[in-house]
């Protein structure tokens, strides 16, 4: 479904991404660790198309993402959605206008359907006390489970996530792994999850891969991740200070 | 010290010559932005909300400071103009200057400058916000178009609000200095009326107008450019706002110097 074939990216002569490959099947989880800045959102906004590779390709549903025109661009991303980091809602509109804006804009639906879905979906994610309040009025949990509830109005086929549960209580952040595993299991949606929660990717994904200096070290199953042997990998999802990585 | 000096003069060229691509680069920039822009009027009608909105922000909430603006700007006109044709016992002929200089040019002008300080930062300024924050990638990702969803609506609204208050700012500044012909030139409303009227021209009404459109258009253009480009948080939305304001003064008076050659040169 989405294939990442030997793909470098330096910003101002360092490198972030140093021929990275890895591929991910439909209807997979797959999660990508690593410590802050090592190129996880850059890997997840090249497959969104939202970065260019220096060299390598980005192969999504069988089309190269990288370099493509804009029709077939905007063909693959009417396929996928992205939670941001931050949320990213449209800050002069409501929370529900944010949730209806890509049915608005493409003329998905009549008006009574858009607000049925705009409904439907701010329910699954406890948000329909907020549907009226405007991004600055809510928290940025509230905002990510906003942002979440407009890539779900698309019924994608694929959905990036930007660090989804940080930022987010225990609870919170339990229920948006539920939800993952909920589209995985019931939709069969592809993901890529990037993430510093542990529990959390444990929790939702099939496959985890850990980037380290903008190499993938290792990718595996999550429970050969959790007793790796590879003292960087093992480190890192422990959150011990000493080791191989240098905190500072 | 022969070393120095070479060093020195080859940064200063690689400093004018970054310069010069980034000059390049926006013009550029800016120019596929706008006939973008032109290709999205075909959803002037579905953003007609939205152009609204700008149009009330441009227009009505401009009021009060182009007002005030107008109308000092015709009244410096008057006394200036007053004070030099009182020596040759010619003060009626205020009328004919303000009124010439208000629709050629400093109609247009004020307008353009004071929309620029107030409309087109805070287009930059917000569309860089947007930029930053990554809501314009999350525009991307849902396949809206940053250009017919943001700028188009903008470009619209200033195009169509300038020239509008363009007109209403002449009128005041005609009426500023027909106050100070009035008390300080002792030039009866009646006499200043009728010299404003004199050289009222159908051809200065029109240039004015379309300088005025021009101006709408660079400003909103610029103004959406900038934004649209701004990186690296808050300092580069500050970077784009104030990159705005000055691109677009000097685009404004640029442009208005050679609006005014093509529609007045072969007078002289």
């Amino acid at each position: 479904m989405i294939l990442f074939d030997d793909v470098s990216r330096a910003f101002n002569g360092r490198v972030v991404l140093n021929h990275v490959s890895f591929e991910v099947e439909k209807g997979e989880t797959f999660v990508i660790i690593g410590q802050s800045g090592t190129g996880k959102t850059v890997t997840l906004k090249h497959i969104a198309g939202l970065l260019e590779p220096d060299s390598g390709d980005v192969i999504v549903s069988g089309k190269r993402m990288n370099g493509a025109s804009r029709r077939v661009r905007e063909e693959l991303r009417n396929r996928m959605g992205v939670v941001f980091q931050s949320g990213a809602l449209i800050n002069w509109m409501t929370v529900g206008d944010n949730v209806a804006l890509p049915m608005v804009e493409h003329k998905m639906y009549k008006k009574d359907e858009i607000d049925k879905r705009v409904d439907k979906y701010l329910g699954i994610l406890h948000l329909l006390e907020a549907k009226d309040r405007m991004p600055a009025d809510i928290s940025g949990g509230m905002r990510k489970r906003a942002s979440l509830a407009r890539v779900l109005v698309k019924n994608p086929e694929i959905i990036l996530y930007d660090e989804p549960t940080s930022g987010l209580d225990p609870v919170m952040s339990c229920l948006i792994s539920e939800l993952i595993r909920q589209m995985q299991r019931d939709y069969g949606v592809t993901s890529v999850v990037v993430t510093h929660d542990m529990n959390s990717a444990y929790q939702i994904a099939d496959r985890i891969a850990m980037l380290y200096r903008g190499e993938i070290i290792q990718c595996d199953v999550p429970e050969k991740i959790k007793h790796s042997d590879n003292p960087i990998v093992s480190q890192f999802v422990n959150g011990e200070l000493s080791g191989p990585i240098r905190v500072y | 010290m022969g070393a120095f000096l070479l060093k020195r003069i080859s940064s200063l060229f690689e400093d004018i010559g970054e310069r010069f691509f980034y000059l390049m680069e926006t013009s550029g920039y800016t120019i596929l932005l706008l006939l973008e822009c032109l290709y999205y009027l075909k959803n002037l009608f579905s953003k007609g909300r939205e152009i609204m909105k700008h149009m009330y922000v441009a227009g009505v909430k401009s009021l009060l400071v182009c007002s005030i603006v107008a109308l000092f700007t015709g009244m410096i006109l008057a006394l200036q103009a007053g004070i030099e044709f009182a020596v040759y016992g010619q003060q009626a002929m205020v009328g004919n200057l303000v009124i010439a200089s208000m629709t050629r040019e400093m109609g247009p002008f004020t307008t353009a400058i004071i929309l620029t300080a107030s409309v087109g930062s805070s287009m930059a300024a917000e569309i860089g916000t947007m930029k930053v924050s990554e809501e314009i990638d999350a525009l991307e990702m849902m396949s809206i178009s940053p250009v017919k969803f943001l700028v188009m609506p903008r470009v619209v609204a200033l195009s169509i609000m300038l020239p509008v208050v363009s007109v209403y700012t002449t009128a005041l500044g005609t009426l500023g200095g027909g106050i100070v012909a009035n008390y300080q030139l002792n030039v009866t409303w009646d006499v200043y009326y009728a010299h404003v009227l004199e050289s009222l021209k159908f051809k200065d009404t029109y240039v004015g107008l379309f300088k005025a459109f021009v101006n709408g258009v660079v400003i909103s253009g610029v103004s959406c450019s900038e934004g649209l480009r701004a990186s690296n948080g808050a300092m580069g939305v500050g970077k784009a706002t104030r990159s705005s304001v000055v691109t677009s003064f000097l685009m404004v008076l640029i442009l208005g110097y050679y609006i005014t050659s093509i529609f007045y040169g072969r007078q002289m």
